[in-house]
This record gives structure tokens, C-alpha cells and sequence, in this order.
């Protein structure tokens, strides 16, 4: 199967933090369709502005980019306003790394879940809400129709994300970028997600580009991965290879971290 | 060992939905919670996602009107890490603002003073000082996350209520900030109400923990105790699935 997502030689410098490095600095990679990939790496070292990129949200006018990336055969990089509107309804969905920030407060949940639906789908009310409630029962969310009618203050933080993942499967995406989807999920529902993806990618060949900063979380779900440090992608390959024998320093650590009982720090 | 939190008997209530006919309606979100913390102790809270632990650190800090029980501080202003950094930090400032009004609250430092310890306490968090000129929306969902933290101890409250603090931290980031918490308690004896869902991390930095199920602390002890003899079917649960 061909290349859905390519990137080559991303970068990203954001204007109104001249002195600091480069965001995403040289960045490479490419996502088959149907596949899934991890992206994992150090806090700060441009994993979501990655993402961003790829998906055609960064902040408008605050980043010089360099570079290309190619989502079925579209440059991101230089896409009118009209056309990523339509590339995100129709090809890709994004579950944000904080789900606050692209909820709507003041709107009610369930109706936000279908968004993509009524933008770009003939259904009707009926059938869009239908959809909603399976794709927010897959997410694990208890009492779906009670939520529904909720606010999302009234949700704990679990469930939001929840929310986000509902959201972003509904409208069946090629290719969906979740940026650290469980990070506020207990193992037991974290669990549950990892299936829900697995699912999707193998049931509608959705493609999967999985951000987290955990390394054994992305073992559990990829069979790719490349690693991150300050805007580099230091290493990339085979999981189960990596996990063998990982070349870089910082690799060596994410998998050395399963914290012992000797590491009690009090 | 003095207590500087102590809560007993607390039920807590959410407003849901317009009144009908007359009457409010509301849901329980809390049943009868019984726990301390004492001074210089990290008390850890677990519970699977919906189980009411922002709810029960909201009713602590005095942010849930609703209750019934009783709400014990000894401690002047506790500060809280909220779960969703980027609402809690105020866009409209710098970090290095934002950092420094927990010291201006206090009065007890000069302008240079503020700003020698916000640089040093950046650092610490490695971010580095430069980050002090940076807005929250510049920063990543980690880094974020961090200045929250920092904003919570610069002031060194006596009781911290820290709500996932280092969900979005890679484990090298994460054991970092969590050396410098558990560095923060022995230097000024704070104290913390620690909510995480990772049981690691309640492993390495708590002496004791809670554990909540559908709004009630169905366990609660030392941690190797809990975690060596669980006694609730959700605990053996929790630790069966974290392997
Ligand atoms: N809007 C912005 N303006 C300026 N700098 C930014 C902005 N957004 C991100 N950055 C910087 O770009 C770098 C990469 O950020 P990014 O959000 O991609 O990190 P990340 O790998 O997702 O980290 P985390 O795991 O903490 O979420 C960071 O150093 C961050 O401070
Ligand atoms: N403002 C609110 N109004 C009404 N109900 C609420 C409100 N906030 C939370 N709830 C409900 O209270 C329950 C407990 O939520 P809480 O946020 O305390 O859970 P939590 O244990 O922190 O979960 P998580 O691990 O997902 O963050 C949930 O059923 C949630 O829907
Ligand atoms: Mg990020
Ligand atoms: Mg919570």
C-alpha cells in the first residue's frame, strides 16, 4: 500500500520565540495507509507541533515552515483555508492533547461529537445522533444518551478525553492523529482504548499516528515508532527492534523507566 | 504528627440541570469521605476515571459549595495543580507573571528577590530561565503542565493539592519534578493531596493512598500495605492491569 502521510524534512520555527531553537527541526517520516506509527519523545521536543503541521492547525502567521508534507497526495504545508476544511472532514480527524481547549463550553457534548458528521455528511439528525452514541459507547463512556445532554464542565478530565476520541472516530477518518489520547486514563480504561484503535485500524484501515510519551504504551499499539529529542527524530524503526537494542542514549531510558521499588524517592 | 488537612464524614453534591418544579435537582458526587493528611506527608488518591477525585480536591480547596461534613485546614493558602493546565494558567500573562503573583500574594519577597527565585525554580523544572518572557500558549502541553506545578510550591504552601500533576511528562521529565516534590516536602515540610492514576508514580513519591470507587474511598493505607494486600476487588484490579 502507498504512502498516505510523508513528511520530509519538517521545520518549524515559531517567530515570537526567535532565540529559542527550532520547534521541529529536520523532521522525516512516512505513514503507510492502514498502518499505525507511535511518535514518542521528551516533553517540549515536537511531537503536537508535528502533528499540527501535519493536520494544517498551526497558529496562523506565528511560525516560519520549512519543508513537506503530503497527505494523499496534497502539500499541508500550503493549503488554502477551503481546502484542509475539507481534507479534515474527509481524510483525518485530530484527538488534541487537551481536550478543554477544543471542546466548546458552552455547548452540549453530544452534538460537538457529530460535528464532522453534520459538516460533511448528508445524515440526518437522527442518524448523526445514532452515530454519535455508538462512537461514544466504543470510546467507553458510561451512559452515553445521559451525556449526550451534558456540558463539558460537567465531565471529568477521563472523560473528556473520551469525548475527543468519540469525536474524532465518528466520522471515520484515514488517518486520525491522536496527540497523547490516555494520558488521563487509568490502566484499566487506557486498556480499553488501546483496543477501541485497534479495532478501527483493523475493521476501517484507519491509519494511526499515536503520540504519547510513553514508550510502553506505544509497544502495546505500534509496530513503528520514532523517537524525539528537541526537534529530532533520534531514532526510528521496529518497535520490538528498539526495544532489543536501542541505539540512542535517551531511547535507553524511556524503556529503562519502569520505575522499582528501589526507586522510591521518600 | 500534626495534621494540616483532616475531612470527616463529607458528602458533596453537584447542581444538575434548571430546577423543576420548584426543587433543585442534584446528584451525589461524594459519600461519606473520612482521611487526613498529615504535616510533611504525601498522601496519594487513585480511582478509576469518573470516580470523583477532582470533585473530592474541588471540596477541599472550598470549591464545591454543596456539602455536608466536616472540611479541617491548618494551612493558610493551599495551593492546587489543576488537572487541565491550560485553563487554570491565565493566557493574558507571562510565566515569569504568573510565577511571581504567588510571592507577591505572600509579600514576603522584593521584585529582584521574585525573579531570582522564579528563574531558579524554572530551572529546576527545565525549562531554563528564558521561558519567564513566554506566554502559555507558547509552550508545550508538558511544559505547561510544569509551570503549573511551579506555580503551586513557589510560594511553599503548606498543603499542595496536585490533581495529575505529571500525566503529560516522559518518565525522565517525570522523575525530575518528582524528585524535586519529594525534595520540597523535606526542605519545608509540605504536605500533598496527590491524585494520580498512575500507580508508579503513588508508588514512588507517597507514603500513603486512597482509593476511590463511585465517590467513595473504598481502601485506604500505607502504600505498600495497599498494594501488597489489596483488599478491595478494584484495587487488585487496578494493580493486576498496571502489571
Ligand atoms: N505557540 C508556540 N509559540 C512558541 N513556541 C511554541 C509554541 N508551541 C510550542 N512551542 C515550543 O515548541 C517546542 C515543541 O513543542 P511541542 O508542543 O511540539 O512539544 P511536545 O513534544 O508535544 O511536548 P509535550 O510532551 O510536553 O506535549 C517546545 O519547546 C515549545 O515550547
Ligand atoms: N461541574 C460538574 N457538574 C456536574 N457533574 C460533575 C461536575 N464535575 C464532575 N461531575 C461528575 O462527577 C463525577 C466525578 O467527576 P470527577 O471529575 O471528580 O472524576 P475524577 O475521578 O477526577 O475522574 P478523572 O480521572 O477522569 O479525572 C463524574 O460523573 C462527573 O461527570
Ligand atoms: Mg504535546
Ligand atoms: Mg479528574
Amino acid at each position: 500500500m502507498g504512502d498516505l502521510l510523508q513528511v520530509e524534512n519538517l521545520r518549524v520555527r515559531f517567530l515570537d520565540a526567535a532565540l529559542d531553537r527550532m520547534a521541529v527541526d529536520g523532521v522525516s517520516f512516512s505513514l503507510r495507509e492502514g498502518e499505525i506509527m507511535g511518535l514518542v519523545g521528551e516533553s517540549g521536543s515536537g511531537k503536537t507541533v508535528t502533528a499540527m503541521s501535519a493536520s494544517g492547525l498551526l497558529p496562523e502567521g506565528k511560525t516560519e515552515t520549512g519543508g513537506s508534507i503530503r497527505l494523499a497526495g496534497r502539500e499541508m504545508l500550503r493549503c488554502s483555508e477551503r481546502e484542509l476544511r475539507q481534507i479534515q472532514g474527509e481524510l483525518l480527524s485530530v484527538v488534541f492533547q487537551e481536550p478543554m481547549t477544543s471542546l466548546d463550553p458552552v455547548r452540549r457534548v453530544g452534538p460537538q461529537v457529530e460535528e464532522c458528521l453534520r459538516l460533511h455528511t448528508k445524515l440526518s439528525a437522527r442518524e448523526r445522533k445514532a452515530r454519535a452514541l455508538e462512537a461514544m459507547a466504543m470510546a467507553e463512556l458510561p451512559e452515553p444518551e445521559e451525556l449526550y445532554r451534558k456540558y463539558p464542565h460537567q465531565l471529568s478530565g477521563g472523560m473528556l478525553q473520551r469525548v475527543m476520541i468519540a469525536a474524532a472516530v465518528v466520522g471515520r477518518p484515514k488517518l486520525l492523529l491522536a496527540d497523547e489520547p490516555t494520558t488521563a486514563l487509568d490502566v484499566t480504561i487506557q486498556a480499553q482504548i488501546l483496543e477501541l484503535l485497534k479495532k478501527l485500524n483493523r475493521e476501517q484501515g484507519t491509519a494511526i499516528l499515536f503520540i504519547s510519551h510513553d514508550l510502553h504504551v506505544v509497544r502495546r499499539l505500534c509496530t513503528r515508532v520514532a523517537v524525539m529529542q528537541r526537534g529530532k527524530i533520534v531514532e526510528e524503526g521496529d518497535v520490538e527492534e528498539i526495544f532489543r537494542s536501542p541505539r540512542h542514549e535517551y531511547t535507553r531510558r524511556l524503556i529503562d523507566a519502569i520505575p522499582r521499588r528501589d526507586s522510591k524517592l521518600i | 504528627m500534626e495534621n494540616v488537612l483532616e475531612v470527616r464524614g463529607l458528602n458533596a453534591w453537584y447542581e444538575e440541570g434548571p430546577a423543576l418544579f420548584g426543587s433543585r435537582r442534584r446528584r451525589q458526587v461524594l459519600f461519606d469521605v473520612s482521611f487526613s493528611v498529615g504535616a510533611g506527608e504525601i498522601v496519594g488518591l487513585v480511582g478509576e476515571s469518573g470516580s470523583g477525585k477532582t470533585s473530592l480536591s474541588r471540596a477541599v480547596l472550598g470549591l464545591l459549595p454543596d456539602y455536608e461534613g466536616e472540611i479541617v485546614h491548618r494551612s493558610a493558602r493551599p495551593q492546587m495543580v489543576f488537572q487541565d493546565p491550560y485553563s487554570s494558567l491565565n493566557p493574558a500573562h507571562s510565566v515569569g507573571w504568573i510565577l511571581e503573583e504567588p510571592l507577591r500574594a505572600a509579600g514576603i519577597l522584593d521584585a529582584a528577590q521574585r525573579r531570582a527565585a522564579v528563574t531558579e525554580l524554572l530551572e529546576k523544572i527545565g525549562l531554563g530561565g528564558d521561558y519567564a518572557s513566554r506566554r502559555p500558549s507558547q509552550l508545550s502541553g508538558g511544559q505547561r503542565q510544569r509551570v503549573s506545578i511551579a506555580a503551586a510550591v513557589i510560594a511553599k504552601p503548606r498543603l499542595i493539592v496536585a490533581d495529575e500533576p505529571v500525566s503529560a511528562l516522559d518518565v525522565t521529565v517525570q522523575a525530575q519534578i518528582l524528585r524535586l516534590l519529594a525534595e520540597l516536602k523535606e526542605d519545608y515540610e509540605l504536605s500533598y493531596l496527590f491524585i494520580s492514576h498512575d500507580l508508579n508514580v503513588i508508588w514512588q513519591i507517597c507514603s500513603r493512598v486512597l482509593v476511590m470507587k463511585e465517590g467513595r474511598i473504598v481502601e485506604q493505607g500505607p502504600v505498600e500495605e495497599v498494594f501488597d494486600r489489596p483488599r478491595h476487588e478494584y484495587t487488585r484490579q487496578l494493580l493486576a492491569a498496571a502489571g
